[in-house]
């Protein structure tokens, strides 16, 4: 009886321990991605959509790579001559911790009809997700105080830098960019 | 029987203090964090800071313009003599935003010209960069549409820059006063380009209402997306 109790106090000691550096660590892994509102299919393509709830996710990762985020849509003309530009970094990196997301801001009722077969027909290398917020007066500003709403933008970011670019790249600028904040 | 006791009372300190050095540990990861944000937040301040900003800010002077309408005449602000302010709109042909608000622009017009804002739409893009805003296609949409306002072309791209204009559709509501069209409110129509059904502010109508009232513009600047103009 007496061992019992003599023992009790270290092995609750241990366990909270234990459980105090379970909690810590959740701290330090990221948190897992949010669930889209919509996932848009079509044959071996799909897009996952967010509002802006879920898209801050993205826009705010806490790990060792650089995220270039671009704002696009397929009827915006400077943005998919810009593409191409976007797809050659996130492939000439892809090795280097450097991931692109292009974030379609098509809106819902051309995603079908216009989103999913472009992306069908240019089988896009960097990740595609789709942001469905109509509110867009509350989330802009939020992405960054100096956007004004035009389209294409661009956020490059890691966890020490950040910059934010309401313009349309040439693959030089774009690459010059990404170097000197990575 | 003393001894357990001991023991007892021995296990909850030891328990209470792990768990505050715990909690402390856990606190300050917070507090990390947030300085993290909100040095982020003092870059960007910065960054916005440095640039120049172009265009008008609420309460500048709107300068006038004479632009060609699609019926071919020149319109000013300075000819509409009855108006008591102008509901300046850089709009265009081949934006879908443009385009998902027009019959909203018209309701505008029909709404507001009888007392005494009128819409006044130009499109900025430059023709020979986006073949759909030609001065043809711009006559043949407002005759489509049966636009009750003038569309005008911002020949040159030189009256859109002064404004500060970055994309279509891009409203400037400007109050006439003894020292000029006083800007009042710059931005977005309302908070939902897709669904008309489903708009809950109505931004410009609000402030022409609030204009026309004597009060003060409730919001005064609004973002939304829309296409970058083409010069």
């Amino acid at each position: 009886m007496k061992l019992i109790f003599s023992k009790l106090p270290i092995f609750i000691a241990i366990l909270a321990i234990v459980s105090c550096k379970e909690v810590s660590n959740e701290v330090v892994k990221e948190a897992p991605a949010p669930s889209p509102v919509k996932v848009y299919t079509n044959q071996d393509i799909s897009v996952k959509a967010y509002e802006y709830e879920g898209l801050q996710y993205f826009l705010n990762r806490d790990n060792d790579t650089t995220y270039v985020i671009n704002f696009w849509a397929t009827w915006c003309v400077p943005c998919i001559e810009e593409l191409p530009y976007f797809e050659k970094l996130n492939t000439k990196y892809k090795e280097d911790k450097v991931k692109v997301l292009l974030v379609s801001l098509d809106m819902r009722k051309m995603i079908e009809s216009k989103l999913m077969p472009f992306l069908k027909e240019k089988q896009l290398k960097s990740d595609v997700i789709v942001m469905t917020d109509p509110d867009a007066n509350s989330w802009i500003p939020k992405i960054d105080s100096t956007w004004s709403g035009a389209i294409p933008a661009t956020i490059i970011y890691n966890k020490e830098k950040r910059k934010f670019y309401e313009q349309s790249f040439t693959y030089d600028g774009l690459e010059t960019e990404l170097l000197s904040i990575k | 029987m003393k001894a357990s006791k001991f023991l007892g009372f021995f296990t909850v300190v030891s328990l209470l203090t792990l768990n505050v050095a715990c909690k402390e540990s856990s606190n300050k990861e917070e507090t990390d964090q947030t300085a993290e944000t909100v040095e982020v937040a003092d870059n960007t301040a910065e960054e916005a800071a440095e640039e120049t900003r172009t265009g008008y800010k609420i309460g500048d002077v709107a300068t006038d313009f004479s632009l060609k309408n699609t019926d071919g005449k020149n319109v000013a602000l300075r000819d509409m003599a009855d108006a008591k302010g102008y509901i300046v709109i850089f709009t265009c042909n081949h934006c879908p935003y443009a385009k998902a608000y027009e019959d909203r622009i018209i309701a505008l017009d029909k709404k507001y010209k009888a007392k005494g804002y009128p819409v006044v739409a130009i499109n900025p893009n430059n023709p020979e960069k986006m073949k759909d805003d030609s001065f043809e296609k711009m006559q043949e949409r407002a005759k489509e549409k049966g636009f009750t306002f003038p569309y005008l072309l911002d020949d040159g791209q030189k009256i859109y820059p002064q404004y500060g204009a970055t994309k279509t559709p891009h409203v400037y509501i400007l109050q006439k006063t003894d020292n000029g069209n006083v800007v009042k409110y710059i931005g977005a129509i309302d908070d939902n380009y897709e669904d008309e059904s489903a708009v809950e502010a109505k931004y410009v109508e609000d402030a022409v209402d609030a204009l026309l009232a004597g009060k003060d513009v409730p919001v005064k600047e609004t973002k939304a997306i829309g296409c970058s103009i083409k010069a």
